[in-house]
């Protein structure tokens, strides 16, 4: 039977299971455009490219299932550009359709023309330029293939107008269904090698002091249960890395909850005097190790991850396990259980009531509200988390405000936490909590967002309000780009340096109102329960609150960009020795 | 060759771009090439590269793997310099003298060269052999002046094993 490859594309994605895609149309993807009229695929549109990419990975994150983005060629590619590196560091599963300018026009500075698989390299797990029009069910095929095996990320696939422009003949040709993939350098490993496992597990039998480090890997993975059913077999407390929040839940006694440059002193310094680090889908990223050569200088390291490159990359390791984690702690597990016959764990009955007496003197605080002082930030979280129900969706932006969401909510649940990670990208926070409201229509969902990263992004509201995500977002307007503020503070003499914004401007509620959303503001503390109160039963549109916080609210704990964790600042009334 | 240098040879699918993933990853990951030589093989859907690579801009084991992890890269060999023939060629340009004719002719004669072209006031030569011979030949070219050099970057292969 001959197609034309508009009509293709569509079906492709229909047979990737595809039933929502985000995007804006101009003249290079226009002819695919017209096809979509055709198709049970939902186009949600958006107004800014760059939206579109991150609700396709606030999507992802919520749903697991693979984000899908079509937009035109030049500006509108390079307006995915951060989505897609936002997706390449945080390995979320994306696949962006962009159009180009037609074959022969290709390479003679066409309008709108850039070289988008050139620009793209560097930030997609892999990019498609289609040359063919045939090609096209293969190369969709293929590109979903790579964006959701191995390590998840983004993949782009570039394709000229006139390929899928059903007036056009060198669109046309003979319809087929792609089984194999045609991608003979790609086959990852999924299954651990059984003789490494063992080693781990014998290694986990040597030690007194060992530590369940986490990361994004075991949400990808989707191998909640198999972390949480390891830490309870062994009785070992588990950290969480940003990425890893929900992957464990914060309500178990062997949670530690986040580690790093702001995670809980807890975290952060039982990794440091740790003596083995069970490393399962964690990158030893800068923000998490400090200064590396002091790095918990003791510990000796099993690190299992499905990208091997990561291997001795950072921190190297004396037990490293390739595969999918999920399948990896099933079989460390096994191993385990098998070794326990014949051996028994030392006593750590020391190192654990080291860990619960750090728990008990630094547990993460902040200072009491004073009359005169804006809202404490980490009390909205507080409320906010108090007040909406346990599964609820929480997507952030970048910034203090992400780290209060991150320290001050309690994540029992996987899938419950959408944040960037690894690139840290203002204005995630509002396209990616409609992307996960679309995958998620029944659940609630949050957004926690700083006024700097509002400003970046809000016009998707506007979207979310046509296209019927009711979303909700706390802006925690400090009037400040606070986290740079902090740091000017601490480390640059209190000498700020372009980081006012001034809270007053926008009037965050009557931008909300003009984008058909309910605006409410909040300035005092008895207000706060209230308003969440009625957000909550807001169904129909979005709701902004702007929470006037406090501009001088800094985040605590902190280990400063480039020292040792062993010198963790904590909160100020906690005593620093 | 100095240790720091390392002979890889990788298979690629035969796909356009693949040459600018390749040197694009070793640009951004800080890795640096010491040459890269590329051709297709036997199988049209496939090319070759030997690339060459200074281990001291980064651990071996990160430039191998975070290669691997292109899409189109197929296959990677390590080859150690004594499981392994090496070859290069170099083609050069060099200033002729009429008292430094015959010194040249004989230094072209005892390296085994050929000469290429040859002018009033120069002369062109090549030779193919082990990079250190061509680096030899090319410091003895060097005595005389040259005019332009082209090397194409080493090519390898393992041995057969016995
Ligand atoms: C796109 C982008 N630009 C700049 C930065 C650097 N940056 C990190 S946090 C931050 C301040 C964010 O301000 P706001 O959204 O108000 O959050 P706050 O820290 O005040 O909670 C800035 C500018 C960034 N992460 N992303
Ligand atoms: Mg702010």
């Amino acid at each position: 039977m001959k197609t034309n490859g508009g009509k293709a594309l569509m079906k492709s994605l229909e047979a990737q299971g595809v039933e929502i895609v985000f995007g804006l149309p101009g003249g290079a993807i226009l002819p695919a455009y017209d096809p979509l009229l055709d198709s049970s695929i939902r186009h949600v549109l958006v107004r800014h490219e760059q939206g579109a990419g991150h609700m396709a990975e606030g999507y992802a994150h919520a749903t697991g299932l693979p984000g899908v983005a079509i937009v035109t060629s030049g500006p509108a590619a390079t307006n995915m550009v951060t989505p897609l590196a936002d997706a390449m560091l945080d390995s979320v599963p994306l696949v962006c359709i962009t159009g180009q300018v037609a074959s022969g026009a290709i390479g003679s500075d066409a309008f709108q023309e850039c070289d988008t698989t050139g620009i793209t390299m560097a930030v997609t797990k892999h990019n498609f330029l289609v040359a063919d029009a045939s090609e096209i069910p293969q190369v969709i095929h293929d590109a979903f293939h790579i964006a959701t095996t191995g390590r998840p990320g983004p993949v782009l696939v570039d394709i000229p107008k006139d390929l899928v422009d059903a007036n056009n003949p060198v669109s046309h040709f003979d319809d087929y269904e792609p089984s194999e993939h045609d991608l003979p350098g790609y086959s990852p490993i999924q299954e651990p090698d059984p003789a490494s496992v063992l080693e781990a597990a014998e290694l986990i039998f040597q030690s007194t002091r060992p530590v369940i480090y986490s990361g994004g890997g075991i949400l990808k993975a989707r191998a909640a249960e198999q972390l949480r059913e390891l830490a309870e077999l062994l009785d070992i407390h588990v950290v969480t890395t940003l990425m890893n929040r929900g992957g464990f839940p914060d309500d178990h006694p062997l949670a530690l909850g986040m580690p790093g440059m702001h995670g809980n002193y807890t975290a952060v310094t039982a990794i440091q005097e740790s003596d083995l680090l069970i490393t399962l889908g964690a990158r030893f990223d800068d923000r998490v190790t400090g200064k590396v050569d002091e790095f918990a200088p003791n510990a000796k390291v099993i690190h299992a991850d499905i990208d091997p490159a990561e291997f001795n990359k950072v921190r190297s390791a004396n037990v490293s396990i390739q595969g999918d984690v999920g399948q990896t702690i099933t079989e460390l597990i096994k191993a385990l259980k098998q070794l326990s016959e014949t051996k028994d764990h030392p006593d750590r009955s020391a190192w654990k009531s080291q860990i619960s007496g750090w728990k008990e003197r630094f547990p993460l605080v902040y200072d009491e509200w004073q009359q005169g002082e804006g809202l404490k930030p980490q009390y909205v979280i507080e409320q906010l988390r108090d007040n909406t129900p346990d599964d609820t969706i929480v997507a952030s932006g970048v910034g203090q405000h992400q780290m209060w969401a991150s320290q001050f909510w309690k994540f029992n649940h996987p899938y419950t936490w959408i944040n960037s990670g690894g690139l840290g990208t203002m204005g995630f926070a509002v396209p990616a909590a409609i992307g996960a409201k679309a995958g998620k229509p029944d659940r609630m969902v949050w957004a926690i967002d700083g006024d700097g990263c509002f400003q970046m992004t809000n016009q998707e509201l506007v979207t979310a309000r046509l296209e019927n995500f009711p979303v909700k977002i706390a802006v925690l307007n400090n009037g400040y780009l606070g986290m740079v503020r902090q740091w000017q503070e601490l480390f640059y003499d209190e000498r700020y340096s372009e980081v006012h914004l001034q809270p007053d401007l926008p009037d965050y509620k009557k931008l909300a109102e003009a984008m058909g959303c309910v605006g409410i503001r909040v300035e005092s503390p008895e207000e706060v329960k209230p308003a969440i109160d009625q957000a909550n039963e807001i169904n129909d549109r979005p709701v902004v609150i702007d929470f006037r916080t406090e501009a001088s609210e800094n985040v605590y704990p902190m280990v400063p960009a480039g020292k040792s964790n062993s010198d963790v600042i904590v909160h100020p009334s906690q005593g620093n020795d | 060759m100095a240790e720091q240098f390392h002979t890889l040879v990788v298979r690629v699918e035969n796909k356009p771009g693949v040459l600018a993933r390749v040197s694009g990853l070793f640009a951004r990951r800080g890795f640096n090439i010491q040459s890269l030589a590329v051709a297709p093989t036997d199988n049209e859907l496939f090319s070759r590269l030997t690339i060459v690579v200074d281990a001291e801009s980064a651990p071996m084991e990160q430039i191998v793997k975070q290669l691997d992890k292109l899409i189109n890269v197929v296959r990677i060999q390590e080859l150690s310099p004594s499981d392994s023939v090496s070859r290069e060629l170099i083609l050069a340009t060099v200033n002729l003298t009429e008292g430094s004719e015959d010194n040249i002719m004989r230094e072209i004669e005892s390296f085994d060269a050929n000469v290429l072209s040859v002018g009033d006031k120069k002369i062109m030569v090549s030779l193919s052999g082990p990079p250190d011979v061509i680096n030899e030949f090319e410091t003895v070219l060097e005595k005389y002046g040259i005019v332009e050099v082209q090397r194409t970057g080493i090519v390898a292969l393992a041995t057969i094993a016995q």
